[in-house]
């Protein structure tokens, strides 16, 4: 970049008194009651509190709280992925099935040398780039049908979605694959480091990378920036067009890389099994603050947003509810979401 | 007189069946507040967009310091020097306002971590509060979306931003449109103050008022073309606008 003159340097600030120095502390928190984060944090703690004291014996157990957090691992990952695309103004419905169609692409790539039960971590990583490949794929398809061809996001990825869940049953026609390296299965999907499966370790990796790109750096200030008003970011000569197709990239491989993870979990493809894969990754973003219209989100909103429907399922199931109610409550929430930010959309525009 | 920093020769420019520009002329001089005035929709704005990168012209050119330009993009004219504060605010409402005055041009931190593309919002931050000062905008906190501050302060970021940016020539489109009377005299004297640092400014505006009160010199569009030119001192109100209205067409006095 050329930049001929800057704005002043910091260092000869001297009559900078009449901008008040504002408090450090607290900017966060004001920063997390803004995003709603503060809120629904508050939430998942009662829901934690109010479920342990109803079962305190089941509940807050160390095997159910690992069981909830296998559960979540996989929908954070394209959680962290919808937060980017939604923050931009943007949605992305296909990541439900970009994830069935990668695990599949995985799976037959794995297989296509015979049976993989016992092959090694060649072959898995050899599964893990074919699963990426096929997600960023789809990603980029939607991000240049959406930046360059100016197809409405939700048209586009609902297009993707059909496409990805047929190339998937066409593939497989149809049928689970139901072989993978047993070492896939019971060192990803199964295994622990220490006490914390490597599901989970590796899920808090991808939020909180996802995290750290979104708050401190260009690409995170440029997702805000487009989402915010997308012309000002064009007259600010930023190449809009290009971030769009980034970020739904960056959704689309995420997705990949959940599919694959989603193999080593189930060890087997689940073609049936990803139908609310897409709702549930965009009502986690939207419980945890991030706004449809854009400009507004934190992964970190997102991470707590993932974990409110985990734990209705299990407390629910626990407290013998059917598990159906889950549905009904996180709708519910859902709901309660998008309607609070709508209160603090409008009390701002004064 | 001086050689004008920046010359329009013969611009036009189509939307369709609507001729918004039909060969107009304009000129920026050096260390002056010129006025851009003409009726709604003789083609203020459109010139502006065109000079600033944001709309190509059909026919014409553009001379900046005696030299054909192509303002091909707004990052062209940002590289040339040139910057715009456009009639709709062109603020992300979201990025609080040093986020917004280093928007596109943000400063990243040395090192690896640079090249990674992290910010240094702390450089940010204290450029934006040293530029903020220098113009006179005090906002109260630096770090709120620029949503919530007042139409006076998200004016001010939006003037901030282009006077730190600019090297050339400012263009400010209606700057004080959507302003109450305490908030409009302060954006004059920042355009003021502005100027006084050597930067021309190119002031839309349809207030004859306040046109004669803080520009140097007058330039009136009417139906696309430039009709005249005034000195400030010598134009009266009337003058104005019988120019603008045609009443005086072909005999403007050239400053
Ligand atoms: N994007 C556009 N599409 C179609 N017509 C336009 C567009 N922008 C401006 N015009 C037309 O061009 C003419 C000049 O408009 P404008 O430059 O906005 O005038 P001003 O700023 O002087 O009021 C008007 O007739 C307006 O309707
Ligand atoms: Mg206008």
């Amino acid at each position: 970049m050329t930049e001929d003159k800057v704005p002043p340097n910091p260092a000869d600030d001297t009559n900078g008194s009449q901008a008040p120095a504002e408090p450090s502390e607290g900017a966060l928190w004001r920063r997390l009651m803004r995003t709603n984060t503060a809120w629904i944090f508050l939430v998942l703690i009662l829901l934690v509190a109010f479920f342990s004291v109803l079962k305190p014996n089941n509940f807050p157990t160390e095997f159910n709280t690992r069981a909830i957090a296998t559960n979540a691992a996989v929908l954070l990952i394209i959680a962290v992925g919808e937060t980017f695309v939604i923050i931009t103004g943007g949605i992305d419905l296909s990541v439900g099935y970009v994830l069935l169609f990668s695990g599949v692409t995985a799976a037959q790539t794995m297989n296509a040398f015979g049976n993989p039960t016992d092959r090694g971590w060649d072959l898995i990583l050899l599964g893990l780039l074919v699963a990426l490949v096929s997600g960023l794929a789809w990603g980029t398809v939607n991000g240049v049908l959406v930046a360059k061809a100016k197809v409405p996001p939700l048209i586009v990825t609902l297009g993707t979605l059909g496409m990805a869940w047929g190339m998937a049953q066409i593939l497989s026609n149809g049928q689970d694959i139901r072989y993978i390296p047993s070492l896939l299965g019971s060192v990803v999907g199964a295994g622990k480091f220490y006490a914390v499966p490597w599901l989970v370790i590796i899920a808090a990796l991808v939020a909180a990378v996802g995290a750290i790109v979104l708050r401190m750096t260009r690409f995170g200030r440029y997702t805000f920036g487009v989402g915010s008003n997308e012309e000002a970011a064009r007259r600010a000569g930023i190449n809009v067009d290009r971030h769009l197709i980034k970020v739904y990239a960056l959704s689309g491989l995420l997705a990949g890389f959940g599919g694959f993870l989603a193999l080593a979990y189930f060890t087997t493809t689940t073609i049936s099994g990803h139908a609310n894969d897409n709702l549930n990754a965009i009502a986690a973003v939207v419980i945890g603050g991030t706004s449809l219209t854009g400009g507004i989100g934190t992964v970190v909103g997102t991470t707590i947003g993932v974990f409110i429907p985990a734990i209705l399922a299990s407390g629910f199931i626990i407290i013998g509810l059917q598990s159906f109610w889950q549905n009904v409550a996180v709708g519910a929430v859902l709901i309660a979401a998008v309607f609070i930010d709508q209160l603090r959309r409008r009390s701002r525009e004064r | 007189m001086a050689e004008p920093l920046l010359q329009a020769r013969g611009i036009v420019k189509h939307y369709g069946h609507v001729e918004a520009l039909r060969g107009a002329d304009f000129d920026v001089f050096p260390g002056e507040i010129v006025a851009l005035i003409g009726d709604n929709g003789a083609g203020k704005s459109t010139l502006v967009k065109i000079l600033s990168g944001s709309e190509q012209a059909d026919e014409g050119e553009i001379i900046l310091e005696g030299h054909d330009v192509q303002v091909s993009s707004p990052l062209e004219a940002q590289r040339l020097g040139i910057e715009t504060v456009y009639q709709d605010l062109a603020l992300a409402p979201d990025l609080d306002g040093a986020a917004n005055l280093y928007f596109g041009r943000e400063i990243v931190r040395r090192g690896p971590l640079g090249r990674l593309g992290f910010l240094d919002d702390e450089a940010m931050h204290a450029g934006a509060r040293k530029a903020f000062a220098d113009l006179g905008v005090d906002l109260q906190n630096a770090h709120s979306p620029v949503a919530n501050l007042s139409g006076g302060q998200r004016q001010s970021v939006a003037v901030a931003r282009s006077v730190a940016w600019a090297n050339k020539v400012i263009f400010l489109d209606e700057p004080t449109a959507a302003l109450g009377v305490v908030q409009t005299a302060r954006v004059l004297d920042v355009i003021r103050r502005i100027r006084d640092r050597g930067v021309p400014v190119v002031l839309i505006s349809h207030n004859m008022p306040q046109v004669l009160k803080v520009a140097d010199r007058i330039e009136v569009l009417r139906l696309g073309r430039r009709v005249a030119q005034f000195d400030a001192r010598g134009a009266t109100v009337e003058r104005l606008v019988a120019a603008m209205t045609g009443g005086l067409d072909g005999q403007g006095s050239a400053a």
